[in-house]
């Protein structure tokens, strides 16, 4: 099926090209192939300026006319060859979705195997071979360095993904997961459940989990309203749970900052925080590699 | 000479040089862009591709005032140089419903046509207040004046009617609902939300 609403503008835009092509080409002859005869003059183009400038009416050089009806016959050329008037699709059948196609058909031959035989190991032995490494490097770099950084230690907001510390676990399966499918981190915000002193409380008892200098009888206070509020996902003892992704609150490792006020806006606001999911985009295989990047960045 | 005396009936008779001219000049217009209005793949919108929501509307409009297009274009070609870094090549019916469509001519910037759910809410925010805060070799300007500008939502129906009149299906309730949605919004949030819809129509890679 053609792509127009009607086969009328196959005819409207092939009459149009060729008539104006082949017009030139009559236009150029009528006016170009009258040679002068030995001796003859040229005449003037019949105007006069300032006093006396007149314009010779020479033929055109030779080489120039030549080039002109190279052009057409060129053009008449191509537009058998390639697409060009309407929906006729030119007897080359060229197209720039079939170029584009054969392109990343040569690719995958020449890439294939390599994807194919990194895809076969298990992660951590991709992580063990110099050039699986390299490629998820490069991988790296051009698709998760914009967050998590170039030497993967990420920002606030952001996780270091060197430290060993997983929200959501750093087996090499589960890091492959959340690069497939993107996680979703949600903490809701904690304010209204905790009236009062109840938030700088629990903040307080949070900050004594981890070691960091604290109030005692603040952290006495937020120890009973943590147990009620925060343990369903961070546990009872607060490392985390990680099916959740609700963080281990036990590690001095803070995704926004280690101080008593970023811990209270935190509980306060909560977080919404997104990891995009690369599965679609990248493809598996290429995933498999970035995850045994990812995972060698902490095991090894 | 025949053709002295027709090339001098047309250097002077002004009215029938002009309407020659204007014949001569037209052919490539008639020919290269009157029949795309009547070409199914540039006319209609490709399968999952919705008109944007009011927000992601002002959130456009703020690119365009900003001037985004002068670095980004909105275009990914059929190469796979290019496939591979942003993902599926562009077709002309995602743009049915921009108008004018964000194309670009100048990559002082990566191309956006696919940027919609590469990255999360929270790196856009910070990246439009600093860049640099998350690429560090970044030489885009700040924008953080964004986040402090509230949208004015009385011109979002406006702006919807205006678009319907060309061909964006919007519906009247949609129109009535749209002050609603886009009152209290910052620019900020209305140009990450316009960032997060870019591409998403075409699924696959």
């Amino acid at each position: 099926m053609s792509d127009f609403t009607s086969e009328f503008w196959t005819w409207y835009i092939s009459i149009i090209t060729v008539v104006s092509i082949l017009a030139c080409g009559v236009f150029l002859w009528k006016l170009t192939t009258r040679k002068l005869a030995p001796g003859e003059k040229p005449g003037t183009m019949g105007h006069v300026w300032d006093e006396n400038l007149e314009e010779y009416n020479n033929p055109l050089p030779n080489w120039w006319r030549w080039l002109f009806y190279i052009t057409i016959v060129f053009s008449l050329i191509y537009l058998v060859l390639y697409p060009g008037l309407g929906s006729f699709s030119g007897t080359l059948g060229w197209s720039s979705v079939d170029q584009y196609e054969i392109e990343m058909a040569a690719a995958d031959e020449q890439f294939g195997p390599i994807f194919a035989k990194y895809a076969a190991m298990e992660i951590p032995a991709v992580a063990a071979d110099p050039q699986g490494l390299k490629i998820g490097e490069n991988l790296y770099l051009n698709y998760c360095a914009q967050c998590h950084a170039s030497d993967a230690r990420g920002s606030r907001g952001f996780p270091n993904l060197t430290d060993n510390a997983w929200q959501y676990g750093g087996e090499p399966e589960t890091i492959k997961l959340t690069l497939l499918n993107g996680r979703q981190g949600i903490m809701p915000p904690m304010a209204a459940a905790l009236p009062g002193e109840g938030v700088k409380d629990v903040a307080h008892y949070v900050m004594s989990l981890s070691g960091m200098t604290h109030d005692n009888l603040r952290k006495t206070r937020g120890a009973d309203l943590f147990q009620s509020n925060c343990a369903v996902c961070h546990g009872a003892d607060g490392t985390g749970n990680k099916m959740l992704g609700a963080p281990n609150l036990t590690d001095d490792v803070w995704l926004y900052g280690r101080s008593e006020s970023a811990i209270i806006e935190t509980i306060v606001n909560g977080r919404n925080n997104v990891m995009p999911a690369w599965g679609e985009f990248l493809g598996e295989d290429k995933v498999h590699i970035l995850s045994a990047y990812v995972w060698s960045l902490s095991n090894q | 000479m025949a053709e002295q005396t027709f090339h001098d009936k047309i250097e002077q008779n002004v009215p029938l040089l002009v309407i020659l001219i204007v014949l001569v000049v037209a052919v490539g217009g008639l020919v290269e862009i009157v029949p795309l209005f009547f070409q199914r793949s540039v006319t209609e919108p490709v399968a999952g591709l919705n008109p944007y929501t009011p927000l992601q509307l002002e959130g456009r409009d703020v690119y365009i005032r900003e001037g985004c297009y002068s670095c980004h274009s909105q275009m990914v070609r059929p190469f796979r140089a290019e496939t591979e870094r942003y993902g599926h090549y562009s077709v002309a019916g995602e743009y049915v419903y921009d108008h004018p469509f964000q194309w670009g001519s100048k990559r002082t910037g990566p191309d956006l046509a696919r940027v919609g759910g590469r990255y999360s809410d929270e790196w856009h925010y910070l990246h439009l207040i600093q860049p640099r805060d998350v690429v560090p070799e970044s030489n885009m300007p700040g924008y953080p004046w964004l986040a402090e500008r509230e949208l004015n939502s009385t011109m979002t129906p406006k702006k919807m009617a205006a678009l319907r009149t060309v061909g964006v299906p919007y519906t009247d309730e949609q129109i009535d609902a749209a002050s609603k949605q886009t009152k209290g919004k910052t620019e900020m949030d209305a140009l990450i939300a316009y960032l997060q819809v870019l591409g998403t129509a075409v699924k696959t890679r």
